[in-house]
């Protein structure tokens, strides 16, 4: 057994870099914060390399099987001896691969978040937030029980709004950060409500405990009832609502498209490659639960990442603002990691899904985050987001341009970049059991490719535009991560995920579906023809198509009017008829009482306040007449 | 025995009338002598009550030192010939309506109560005793109390030369008003 | 010395002197009659302590060693006092009582 008690380093580095940079950030200047943090990164991304090296490679399996290794644990909290919560590293196949997609991820942000950010104001902050954000979410990723990773959890969600409103003093920024954390703070009330009912029932927080198929949670599948579901399934469902609320599945997706507004390697970061992931890998770290304890809740993490899927990539064919199309894009991808958990089964060739969805989410993070990071390049170059203002930037931008192409080839899932290898997985999964959802994915891969398209003909093919400066390649430390998350994107499709990432952690033969994959393969380049015809020379078939679907078009346009809704919801029912009525209680009622109150002692004062006169004969006036009274009350009244 | 009471009569006679005076004469010196006479008489009530060590001590403390004290304050604040205006009569009216109800209070009660007298044989106070006891550790020695009077006095002359001397915080402040 | 006056005399005696004294302290304007009020107050209390312990219980010595005491607290009482007064009447240039009256409403 191999001893991985350093990996509590991985949590420790990031905490004191942001504790640092926080309090000290601003005395020892940008320069050196940006390399303190992006140095801090550095060293926990070794630390993880070396961990999944040894974890897969170098550690002697128990009859072909990855076992959980507990590398360290501690009580935090003790209430009593049974309920106490426990603070440590879980090292297993999934943490140790989301600590690569992590770490990976937020050390290309921080080398690009260093040429970004030049000069902008609060750098030093901004770099604070960013290790504080590694911290959670690498809590989050190697917690040991379920409670640590509701913690972090939650301060991932804090530092996602901090960092949405990054640039506080633009109202739209502060709006979005705000959606941002009330939307899943809201998820997250039902992830609590499941922990409570989960934990009840089971007597563990442990994941390990948790997830033994002949542990107490498999074990009382069938337990007590509820509407004909059994606890369990209601605990999953509710757990599921939290991972819904930080993947931004519908309905609660609308807080994504907004949170935009924070830095773009912000968006790389938290809202395309790493927190949005949360939800899947909650998911995928109870899968066991799910798959063998609770059907019906798997059957809804299925349905409704399939259509969150397909309800966002519509949206996404029309959205101009180049961030929104990708952040449209991001809950589709989303949305299929989750169907392919969904349609997926436990062991061997059946845990095919949860293979695929752990590959696609390896794979996503690395071409999402390029993407973005692309698009951060873009808007560095022009200055604007929309891309009905960009046009013909491939001269301009040659680096930018090639990254981005590789990108969009990936995620369209053209071979042999690796978005092929991972899709083709989950179409796979889909076809052995939802012909339905099978479907579905296959419009979704269509449309994938349609609008990344569509995104990128605009940008740097299209109609030739006048810049007001002349765009030029953004510096090395921006174009380095491009490069090397690119390389990434092509290759990481040969990563064998089979023999490593399991559902049981038995390693199966799975090879690629050319029946499936074939079809996809067309769909995929049919989606990017269109898109070619549409927008690679200006012409008015965009103009027309959508004048001829007309009210199709302005659905999508805005987004099926969800934000709408929601706010109908909130501020016309809600508001008015709850809200209202009590904030006029408040304060007609209470504050009435309080300030009533208040005036009474006032007007009494006043009127009382000639009695402190200053004149001493007169206080001992009173004192001495008083005295004799209560004398003669004494002797005369009270005794007799 | 009729010169005991003649003598006593005499003393509460002088103490009464100087009281009187003591609290109404408008010139404030004189106010401080008849005050002095009171405190002498009583040193005389003392001496029929055979206690001559306090009433010595009343004679020399109180007579001697704090009717010199207040003369002495007199002259450092007040013009000796000026007259105070008279009390204004609403004032002085309601003054003497409260003390008139307390003294008649206090005098009914002390008509009504019965005194036991005491079969105890009476104890000759002399100076031995007295300074046996002021210093003694016993259950009915003054050891403690003395000393903490010892404490009090030294504060209090401390108290005194801090609060009264010049060039302190509060003289500094008149200083500026004036200014 | 004291036969034939009972103890009710010293006691009236006491009480008419303390109450002069409260009328004094009640209507004089001038703080050191004030004081001087209060000395004839306490010396009334005096008065009471020696009467009762003669009268009372002649074989012990508490009344007058509480008159002792009476007068030694008295002594630094009005030493305080004066200083007070002296103070007062450098900063007020006055030391008519109802004219110091800073500390009102």
């Amino acid at each position: 057994m191999i001893n991985f008690t350093y990996t509590v380093w991985i949590l420790i580095i990031p905490f004191i870099m942001f504790i640092f940079l926080g309090l000290a950030g601003h005395k020892i200047g940008p320069k050196l914060s940006g390399l303190l943090g992006t140095g801090a990164l550095a060293v926990i991304t070794a630390l993880s390399y070396i961990t999944a090296y040894k974890y897969f490679f170098a550690t002697p399996k128990a009859g072909d099987v990855f076992k959980a290794i507990l590398a360290a644990n501690t009580t935090w909290l003790q209430f009593t001896d049974k309920l106490h919560i426990d603070i440590g590293v879980l090292v297993d196949p999934i943490s140790v691969m989301m600590l690569i997609v992590v770490t990976t991820v937020s050390f290309m942000v921080h080398i690009y978040s260093t040429g970004y950010m030049k000069g902008e104001k609060g750098y030093e902050r901004y770099f604070a937030f960013l290790s504080l954000f590694s911290f959670s979410m690498l809590g989050l990723v190697v917690a040991p029980n379920i409670f640590q990773m509701y913690i972090f959890w939650e301060l991932v969600g804090v530092s996602s709004y901090l960092l949405i409103g990054f640039y506080y003093e633009k109202p739209s920024a502060v709006a979005a950060s705000k959606k941002a954390f009330i939307v899943t703070r809201f998820a997250d009330l039902g992830f609590l409500i499941g922990i409570l009912l989960l934990s009840f029932h089971t007597k563990t927080f442990d994941f390990i405990t948790l997830t033994d198929p002949s542990g107490p949670a498999i074990a009382q599948a069938g337990g007590a009832s509820f509407l004909g579901l059994s606890v369990i399934t209601w605990s999953m469902i509710f757990v599921y609502l939290g991972g819904a609320g930080k993947s931004a599945m519908f309905p609660f997706h609308i807080w994504l498209p907004d949170a935009m507004e924070g830095p773009t390697p912000v968006s790389a970061l938290i809202h395309a490659a790493t927190m949005v992931v949360a939800g899947v890998y909650l998911v995928a770290r109870m899968f066991p639960v799910y798959s063998l304890a609770a059907p019906v809740a798997l059957k809804v993490v299925a349905y409704v990442g399939g259509f969150s899927s397909l309800f966002a990539a519509i949206i996404a064919c029309t959205q101009t603002d180049i961030k929104r199309v990708l952040a449209y894009s991001t809950i589709s991808q989303i949305g299929y990691m989750m169907l392919a958990l969904g349609v997926s089964g436990y062991g061997g060739h059946e845990g095919l899904g949860y293979m695929a969805s752990m590959f696609h989410l390896f794979t996503h993070a690395l071409f999402k985050a390029l993407l973005f990071l692309g698009a951060g390049a873009i808007i560095h170059a022009v200055h604007t987001n929309l891309m009905t203002e960009m046009g013909g930037l491939r001269k301009y931008l040659p680096i930018t341009h090639l990254t981005f192409l590789i990108a969009c080839l990936t995620i369209a899932g053209i071979p042999p970049f690796s978005g092929f290898f991972s899709k083709d997985e989950i179409l796979a999964a889909a076809f052995q059991s939802n012909k339905i959802l099978f479907a579905v994915e296959y419009a979704v891969a269509g449309l994938t490719a349609f609008y990344m398209f569509r995104l990128y003909f605009n940008i740097f093919w299209g109609k030739e535009t006048q810049y007001q400066h002349t765009p030029h390649e953004a510096p090395f430390s921006m174009t380095i991560p491009l490069i090397i998350l690119a390389l990434g994107a092509v290759f990481a499709g040969w990563i064998p995920f089979n023999k490593l990432v399991t559902s049981d952690g038995q390693a199966f033969e799975s090879s690629i579906e050319w029946g499936v994959a074939i079809p996809s393969i067309l769909i995929g380049v049919l989606g990017i023809f269109v898109a070619m015809v549409m927008y690679r020379k200006e012409n008015n078939i965009p103009e027309r198509l959508a004048a001829t679907f007309k009210n199709t078009y302005k659905l999508a346009y805005h987004k099926f009017y969800i934000d709408e809704f929601y706010l109908f919801v909130t501020k016309k029912i809600i508001f008015r008829y709850i809200s209202e009525p009590i904030a006029w209680f408040d304060r007609h009622i209470i504050d009435g009482t309080m300030n009533s109150i208040a005036t009474v002692t006032q007007v009494v004062s006043f009127r009382i306040r000639k009695f402190q006169s200053g004149q001493l004969q007169q206080y001992a006036f009173v004192f001495i007449s008083g005295a004799v009274l209560l004398a003669v009350l004494m002797i005369y009244i009270w005794y007799w | 025995m009729i010169a005991n009471q003649i003598m006593f009569f005499l003393l509460s006679a002088m103490i009464i009338v100087f009281s009187v005076l003591t609290v109404t004469s408008r010139k404030i010196l004189r106010a401080a002598v008849y005050l002095l006479l009171v405190l002498v008489s009583t040193s005389g009530l003392y001496f029929m009550l055979n206690y001559q060590f306090l009433a010595a001590i009343q004679l020399t403390l109180y007579a001697g030192g704090i009717v010199v004290l207040i003369i002495f304050s007199i002259l450092l604040t007040s013009h000796i010939s000026q007259k105070f205006e008279p009390t204004g009569w609403k004032k002085s009216l309601l003054s003497a309506l409260a003390s008139a109800a307390g003294a008649i209070l206090a005098i009914t009660t002390i008509l009504d109560f019965k005194f036991g007298a005491s079969r105890e044989a009476a104890m000759e106070v002399d100076m031995h005793a007295i300074g046996k006891s002021l210093l003694s550790l016993d259950y009915d020695g003054y050891i403690l109390p003395f000393e903490v009077i010892s404490i009090l006095l030294l504060a209090a002359m401390i108290a005194g030369i801090v609060i009264a001397k010049k060039g302190g915080p509060a003289d500094q402040e008149s200083q500026n008003l004036k200014q | 010395m004291n036969a034939g006056i009972p103890i009710q005399f010293f006691l009236i005696l006491a009480t008419l002197m303390f109450f002069v004294g409260v009328y004094g302290f009640l209507s004089r304007r001038n703080l050191i009659t004030i004081l001087m009020s209060l000395e004839l107050v306490l010396n009334s209390v005096n008065i009471n302590f020696m009467a009762f312990n003669r009268y009372l219980f002649p074989h012990k010595m508490e009344g007058m060693f509480f008159s002792l005491f009476i007068i030694a607290v008295v002594a630094a009482e009005a030493a305080v006092a004066i200083a007070i007064i002296l103070n007062i009447y450098r900063r007020f240039t006055t030391i008519n009582v109802e004219d110091v009256d800073e500390m009102k409403y």
